[in-house]
Parts: structure tokens; sequence; C-alpha cells
């Protein structure tokens, strides 16, 4: 494969271009004292984070790279699958469908976990049954992914193989490298992905520099303090469904659902219907949901997990274990969103390696 | 692209009340619907109440006719039990997987149903006893609260005296007139003809009734991958997109609602879960 290196200049020329186009490009800006994915024109510069169980502080690096931070709390899945969304509407007694022709949408940034959550996402929406609203916004993606150059207090990606190299399914893949003056070494995987290259130019890459882009990652993933024991997990977890260990999870848990809400891989949803108060007309609407609601496992008989360790038990095992079975793959790829956000720095990999210790 | 997630509009044919909050009613079937096997469901959709999911009690047989058997406990369901015939329901489906008949075929097929819990079994009747020839033994064992809360009682008379049907009906509370058993439905297959080595069982009702069916219909030696269950979860979609269903590593919806026991026994055995 050949690779092109780049300037910053030429990565804002890429952005530029594809505006230009009409794709909407997202990516990462600064907000709320935060990386945040929105509509961008620009990336920031010289942003690092500091990361740790129930901690994200956004900081000031002494250099000009432009991907030197990991994740924040946004995840790309709330562009292709909204936090809420229209599903259809009833209008004189016919129901209309709201599922509406797409724009284009550029992703720039997607990190190598968060490039496999996309993939495993899609297994969910384009698998058994079609969404037609996330096929569309699906096929009329670009996606831009960055190997990550440095890894963050909560990142594991190297533990679940998700990363911390970009694996396939990407259009293109940035590498930032010698962030005091940073340039790129930059990848195509796919035709949409060299024709953006040949758009932007550059010169080719010198030989060595895909040693340097090796380094990197070699460094990134020597960063990485979180282990996870990956192997035969749904078997162990599965056989511990009634350990101790819960009850003390539970303790501790506030089924907040910020862990579900910043994962980029939950899936589940609910319906509610939308009364216009002026027409009266009727939007059958889809909202993001979490497995830590009482509403959310409410049956007519009653709610079937009332307590907070068993829905702390069904989003763990369902994420680790159940996943496996329904998609093939699990549904943790190592990003370390839930264990940043939770407010009480609840980390699952310490959780499991507890259960696991003892099963 | 068809969207799984946008119903049909279809109208209410007929209308019958079955019980006090019980109540069964048919609607055409959309355009497309083609067929629908016994066990599986319709969401069934009503603008400003929302959707419910609801099991197919009709005869799988009848293309004019989707049949269904509702009691009115949620909110959308409580809305349908207003509705008579013309109104318009929204509907989508067929979802989820039935009930094994063809494994049954041969062999002695024994139903057991509490409540409500026959309305989804009921299809299975219809079509066992077009052809009670394939089957040794059609078997029904009944449970409800009251007699006057036993569903479909006519018509399981007439099978019975038709079609060879073995049917026993147990009531919680008897009322006067009652000549049935009084008692727990599995006090019922110690009482039945059943040859349990030949026995392809069937099971719907509440969750606590589908553990102690399939304990006792072990115990006479019906063999544990014949007993099937029907399970019920907040289905939202139907296609395994909302997530609400998920027992374990299964989506309701999609690889159930009917599920051999011994595939969803130790999630129904763990509390909470």
């Amino acid at each position: 494969m050949l690779m092109q290196r780049w300037t910053p200049r030429d990565v804002q020329a890429l952005i530029n271009g594809l505006r230009t186009e009409g794709v909407r490009v997202l990516g990462p800006r600064v907000g709320d004292a935060a990386i945040l994915y929105d509509e961008i024109e620009t990336l920031p510069i010289g942003y690092g984070d500091e990361q740790a169980p129930g901690h994200y502080r956004l900081t000031a690096r002494e250099d000009q790279s432009r991907f030197g931070y990991n994740l924040g709390p946004s995840t790309w899945k709330q562009f292709l699958f909204p936090p809420e969304e229209a599903i259809f509407r009833v209008q004189d007694g016919e129901f209309i469908s709201c599922r509406e022709q797409p724009e284009r949408m550029a992703f720039l940034g997607v990190r190598a976990c968060e490039l496999a959550a996309i993939s495993i996402q899609d297994q969910v929406f384009m698998g058994d049954f079609t969404d037609p609203g996330y096929a569309s916004r699906r096929e009329n993606l670009l996606l831009i992914a960055v190997n990550c150059s440095q890894a963050s207090g909560n990142c594991f990606c190297a533990s679940t193989g998700d990363g911390p190299a970009v694996g396939v399914g990407a259009d293109l893949i940035l590498t930032e490298l010698r962030p005091e003056d940073p340039y790129y070494l930059v990848e195509a995987q796919t035709e949409a992905g060299q024709s953006m290259i040949s758009a932007v130019g550059g010169p080719a890459a010198a030989p060595g520099e895909i040693d340097a882009r090796d380094e990197a990652l070699a460094a990134t993933r020597l960063q990485m303090q979180r282990e996870f024991a990956t192997e035969g997990i749904a078997e162990a977890l599965y056989a511990a469904l009634d350990h101790p260990h819960w009850d003390a999870v539970a303790e501790r848990c506030l089924a907040c659902g910020n862990c579900t809400q910043v994962c980029p891989t939950c899936f589940c949803s609910s319906t509610r219907e939308q009364v216009n108060p002026v027409s009266l007309e009727v939007t059958h609407m889809r909202r993001w949901e979490s497995c830590f609601t009482a509403d959310h496992s409410y049956l007519s008989g009653g709610v079937v997990r009332p307590s907070v360790k068993s829905r702390y038990r069904q989003w763990l095992t369902h994420k680790l274990a159940g996943w496996e079975q329904q998609f093939g793959v699990s549904g943790c790829t190592g990003c370390g969103r839930c264990v940043s956000w939770c407010p009480v720095g609840i980390d699952l990999t310490e959780e499991v390696a507890e259960i696991r210790r003892s099963v | 692209m068809k969207d799984p997630l946008l119903p049909h509009l279809v109208e209410m044919q007929s209308w019958q009340q079955e019980s006090e909050l019980v109540f069964t009613f048919q609607v055409a079937p959309p355009e497309g619907y083609g067929s629908f096997r016994a066990g599986q469901f319709n969401m069934l959709y009503l603008p400003g109440m929302g959707e419910s999911a609801i099991s197919i009690s009709g005869d799988p047989a009848d293309r004019n006719h989707l049949t269904h058997t509702v009691r009115a406990v949620g909110n959308v369901t409580r809305a349908l039990h207003t509705l008579r015939p013309f109104a318009r329901v929204g509907l989508r489906g067929p979802f989820g997987r039935g009930w094994p008949l063809a494994a049954a075929e041969g062999r002695e097929l024994l139903l057991m149903a509490g409540g409500i819990g026959l309305a989804p079994l009921r299809p299975v009747l219809f079509q066992a006893l077009a052809a009670p020839e394939r089957y040794q033994r059609v078997t029904l064992l009944l449970g409800a609260r009251s007699p006057e809360e036993l569903l479909y009682s006519e018509q399981l008379l007439r099978w019975k005296s038709d079609a060879g049907l073995q049917l026993l009906a147990t009531v919680d509370v008897a009322s006067a007139a009652w000549r049935g058993d009084v008692g727990v439905i599995t006090d019922l297959v110690q009482r039945a003809a059943i040859n349990p080595q030949q026995t392809v069982a069937m099971v719907c009702g509440p969750e606590i009734m589908l553990r102690f069916c399939a304990r006792r219909l072990r115990e006479i030696g019906v063999a544990s991958d014949a007993i099937h269950v029907s399970l019920e979860r907040h289905m939202q979609c139907g296609t395994g997109f909302c997530g609400h269903c998920q027992l374990g590593p299964y989506f309701l919806c999609k690889d159930g609602p009917v599920f051999a026991y011994p595939d969803v026994e130790p999630y129904l055995m763990t509390q909470e879960f």
C-alpha cells in the first residue's frame, strides 16, 4: 500500500475539499471542557487529556498536535444512530415514513476502537433486519481514521484486539508523528480514500516512515495501563450470574446510565409518541434508552430487573458475553469511556477480574 | 428500502369479549403479509399510544384474517380494548420464531397453557387438529384463575368432541357451576393420558408456571429438549434493534419467543435476569 506524507495544511485541505463538495465533516472540537464530536471546519491544536476511573480533564499540550488526546464523551454513533429520531408520523390516518434521504458525512479522527464499534453497530442495524435510516447514513459515510499516537489512562484496546492500529473498514488512515511539528502518514483502504488522497496530493512517504508509524503504535500499546483478559469471558460470566461480587458493584453503581450513553456500541432504544400541539399530528419517535432504567425491563407483570445489581449484571453480561453469541464479537472495544465517565469510577476491567478470580 | 419499523394500516373486522379483560379481534392482513407460523406475533400500533407485541391467536391456514387475543392491562392494550369494527390500527409482522410443529409430527403433542398463554398456542391447535392423523395424540392442559377466564371454551369443547382433543382444565378459584379441577396446572399432568417418551410439549403462561411445568414434565420422563416454552419480555421493535427483550444471549423477539427449554433454563432460574 502506498503511503503519502501530509502536512497539517494538507489535512485542512482535505476538510475544505470535502466541505466544498457538500460533505458534512464531523470531527473533534473543544466544548464543555472536553473533546466533542461535531461539525467542524478546522481541527483543535495542542490538546491532550488526562483520564482515570471517574476522571476526565482536557489538558494543554506544549505542541502542535491535532490528535494528541484520546476519547471524550462523544461517540460516532450519535450521527449514525441519533439520540432521538423520528421513525414515522401519522397524517390523515396514514403512516408516513420519516426516514429522510441522508446527507453525505465524513467522520474525521475515528480511532481504531471506534472503527471497531461502528462495525459492531453495523451488525445490530444491518443484520437480520435492516434499519433503513442507519443503513442509508452508513452508505453515505466517509471514514477517516487516525492511528493513536498515545493511550489514555483508561484505554485497553490492545487487550480487546481492536487497536491501537486502525483495522479494516476505514477509507483513509492518518498517523500523526512528531507532535511538536506534526506531519501525517496517510494510507487509503478504499477507492474513496484513494480519491481523497488524489484530491489533496502531497509527496509519497519515504520507505522508513512506515517504521515510524509502527514505532508510534508500539509505544501507544506500551502506554496502556489496563489489561483485560477476554479469553473465555462469556463462559466465565455466565457461570457467575449469582456471584456475590455483583452486590459489591451494586453498592457503588448509581444506575445513572452514563456508561451506556458514552458506550460506542450500546444500542438500546425506546419509542415514544410525540404529539404536535398545534396540528395534533403524531410522530413515532425512537430515542436512546439504557438498561439501567426500570422502564427498560418493564412488563405488564412488573419490572424484570428491579435491583441495581441486576441491571449492572445485565449490562456487563450483555456487553461481554451475550454479545458474542448475538453478533459473533464482544460488545466492548476497549475505549474506556465507561470507566472515565462513571461518576463513581467503576472500572469494568477490574470488576470482571474480580469476578473471574473466584469463578 | 423496506422499513421493518413502519406499520401498515389495517381495519378491525370483528370483535369479541372473551372475559372481563380479555378480548379477541380480527383484522384484514395488510398487502404482502403472506402467512404466519403458529407462535409468531405482530406489533400493533395505535397513534398516540404506541406499539404492543401481540401473539397471533388464529388459524395459520386462514389468509384472510389475522386474529389477536389481548388482555387489556397496558396503555396500548387498554386503548385497543375500546376499539370496535371498523376501527383502523397499525400492524407490522409477523415476527419471531414459532412453535416447532414439524418436530412433533408422528409424536404426541402436549400443550400446556395458563390464562392468556393459550392465545399463542391456539394456532397450534388449529393446525394440528386440521390433520390429527399426523400426531399420536393431541392434548391440551389448561389453567385459569376462574372458570370465567377460560378462553375459547366452546371451540375447545367442539375440538374435544369432534377432533379428538384430550382436554383437561383446572382453575384456581371455582364457581358453583364448575365441574372441573381446582388447583395448579401441573396436577393435570398425572390425570391425562400421556406417553412421555413420545411427547413434544409446548408450554405458555407466566414464567413461574413454565418452570414448574418443565420440572413436572421431566419428572414423568419427557425429554428436556422436547419441552418448548414461549417467553415474554417487553418486545418493542420485533427486530432486535431496541434491546428490551433480551434474555442472556437471546433477543426474544427474533430468537424466540419460542425456545427449547434447556436453552433458556439457566437464565430463567437466575433471579432478576
